[in-house]
């Protein structure tokens, strides 16, 4: 199982000072997550979960325990390092969407790869665009797609860079209830292409359709929960990726 | 920049500093091409020498030692001293009929025209013997002709200057005016005439033009003048000179220093709006990047390093000072075309287009460093969560 691991948190711990109160919003966490997962973090506001998911996505540094990222122990880096890392294996999905108003949709997806000086960004950016099922909406600006549209272009620019995580704070948040189910499918499509995923949600139906969750409390983990399938997604629609349909499985081991 | 009205305002500043730059270094440039043409066009190779008392120094005219008719003939013998002339001035008025005007009357020997490079236009320049014989003839400028007589020829008619009577032999031809001295309004007189029958003096010159044959000769000829005219004036080691060698290259040197300096002066204080224009790029930058605070959290977010960001917004505040600084080059060369001071106009260089355009760049660079700084080094987790 080990070459299945993706990534390895050891004893993270992270506190914060507002005031003069010390507040300690990370308690020495384990947590191990396999390629190919799709899991939740869940838990109350103030549990820790917003620091969790900045650490797990490289905006934040520890200030002590280990974050190993598909290999590489990522704890001790800092400034471009750290957004280098973000650029070559993170992609984020926000609850806002936070896409750049004044772009395309197509530039909002190329922007990672012109970061990473990628020479063919035009091209990989409308595939990503396609996955997302939105080839037809590449010229529009923000203001001009529906919340769900917004959503699917965030994920394609979280996708574009192949990365080895998609991190998803709320992603359905501030959608109707049935767009986010449709963007919930689109998830599990990327997720049985292959892709790992983790969604930072308090939405219980959201973290249903996960195949674990961890719960957070305190700034600990407090409990773990597998989940069955909810249902398989439609495909009709979209070939999705070129990974192809393969079966990952959704349970996968725990530390 | 979203906000076109705020970058055009923003832009203003460097439009009008860089107006003003280009203006100003034009408007001195053209003083001293006027300088220049006016030295140059006096005559190759001249040297003039003006009675200088020591005592009142800043007074050239007002000598107590004169320049006499015997300094100009003793100057003739110096080597390599093609032409002198001794000049006499005043400020008279000339009448024909009905006619006036009023001129620069000039008392010199025939030699003068070549000296300062005249060409008679119609008659023909008066002699040394009319010098010698104190005629009463006179050549005159085309400007006075015109004034005096309009379409009618000069030649052979009597004019009057202050009260004595002179015959028309020779019209100049046309020099060109130089600010506010005009070659072709004046009234050439033999020098003899002039100081007896109009100045009522015997030897006091106004001053000794000359032409050395070649440039490279200029220093030692002015040397030679110096010592013969010490040794005219009895003047022993320790007496200052009581006259002024002034050599054309010299003017030529100053008229140039003086230009230069003109334009630095007014170059500088058209510099002081750049500096303004610079600080408003800077401000207004300030505010940009407070904007878009969560869009460099996004930014930030999905892998743009401290110098992406930084990049970008030096570009932009570059892009904003360098365009103001176009519009400003544009702005500056139709002023510099219509503003007129006293004589002289602006004269656009491209160097000046090439140092405005670069003095630009560099203040959108300057001033917009501070601000690009802070953009880069925002901290993405607080900028994504800004609203």
């Amino acid at each position: 199982m080990s070459q299945r691991k993706l990534l390895e948190i050891t004893n993270l711990t992270k506190r914060y000072r507002i005031g003069d109160a010390d507040v300690l919003a990370l308690d020495a966490v384990n947590l191990i997550i396999s390629r190919g997962e799709m899991l939740a973090i869940t838990g109350p506001s103030g549990s820790g979960k917003s620091t969790l998911m900045n650490i797990l996505g490289c905006l934040d540094t520890v200030d002590s325990g280990s974050y190993r990222l598909a290999g590489d122990d990522v704890s001790k880096l800092a400034g471009d390092q750290l957004a280098a890392i973000r650029n070559q294996r993170i992609g984020f999905v926000f609850q806002n969407f936070n896409l750049l108003p004044r772009l395309s949709a197509l530039e909002n997806v190329e922007l990672p790869l012109l970061y990473a000086s990628r020479h063919d960004a035009k091209a990989m950016a409308r595939a990503a665009l396609t996955t997302v099922g939105l080839a037809d909406r590449t010229h529009h600006e923000p203001n001009q797609l529906s919340g769900g549209q917004r959503q699917r272009v965030a994920i394609a620019r979280a996708l574009v860079t192949d990365p080895a995580i998609i991190l998803a704070d709320e992603p359905t948040g501030n959608l109707d209830s049935h767009v986010g189910r449709d963007i919930m499918d689109l998830f599990h499509r990327l997720n049985l292409a292959g892709s790992t995923i983790i969604i930072v949600t308090h939405d219980h139906e959201v973290a249903r359709h996960c195949g674990r969750e961890i719960q957070l409390r305190d700034g600990r983990i407090v409990a773990e929960v597998q989940h069955a399938p909810q249902h398989q997604p439609s495909t009709t629609k979209e070939a999705t990726t070129a990974a192809g349909l393969r079966n990952f499985p959704v349970s996968s081991s725990v530390s | 920049m979203a906000n076109k009205l705020r970058a055009i305002l923003t832009m203003l500043g460097m439009i009008i500093g860089v107006a003003a730059v280009i203006a100003m270094l034009a408007l001195g440039n053209g003083a001293k091409k006027r300088i220049l043409g006016w030295v140059s066009r006096m005559g190759k190779n001249t040297i003039t020498i003006f009675p200088h008392n020591p005592k009142i120094a800043p007074v050239l005219n007002g000598a107590a030692d004169p320049l006499s008719l015997g300094d100009a003939q003793t100057i003739l013998k110096i080597p390599h001293v093609k032409y002198v002339s001794p000049v006499v001035t005043a400020w008279q008025p000339v009448k024909w009929g009905g006619n006036f005007t009023t001129c620069n009357i000039i008392g010199c020997a025939p030699t003068y025209i070549k000296i300062h490079d005249f060409k008679v236009q119609t008659g023909a320049m008066f002699t040394d013997y009319d010098c010698r014989d104190r005629a009463s003839v006179a050549v005159i400028g085309p400007e006075t002709a015109e004034r005096l007589f309009g379409s009618q020829d000069p030649i052979g008619r009597t004019i009057t200057v202050s009260t004595v009577r002179f015959k028309v032999v020779g019209v100049l031809v046309p020099k060109g005016r130089h600010g506010w001295f005009d070659p072709d309004n004046q009234v050439m007189l033999p020098y003899t005439t002039a100081m007896t029958d109009l100045m009522g003096r015997l030897i006091a010159l106004n001053h000794i033009d000359l032409q050395v044959d070649h440039a490279a000769n200029l220093n030692s000829v002015q040397a030679a003048c110096q010592k013969v005219l010490r040794l005219n004036h009895s003047l022993i080691y320790g007496d200052e000179d009581d006259f002024w060698i002034a050599n054309q290259i010299q003017v030529l040197k100053m008229a140039n220093r003086i230009g230069g300096a003109f334009s630095l002066f007014l170059g500088s204080v058209a510099g002081i709006s750049l500096l303004v224009g610079g600080i408003g790029i800077m401000n207004i930058m300030l505010v940009t990047v407070t904007e878009r605070t969560r869009e460099i959290g996004i930014r930030k977010a999905i892998g743009a390093r401290r110098r992406d960001i930084l990049r970008q917004f030096l570009i932009e505040s570059m892009i904003i000072s360098l365009l103001g600084g176009l519009l400003g080059v544009g702005a500056g060369i139709v002023a510099a075309h219509y503003v007129k001071f006293r004589a002289f106009t602006g004269h656009v260089e491209p160097s000046m287009v090439f140092l405005a355009l670069s003095i630009s760049a560099a203040i959108g660079i300057f001033f917009g460093y501070y601000p690009a700084r802070r953009a880069a080094a925002l901290n993405p987790i607080e900028a994504l969560r800004y609203e």
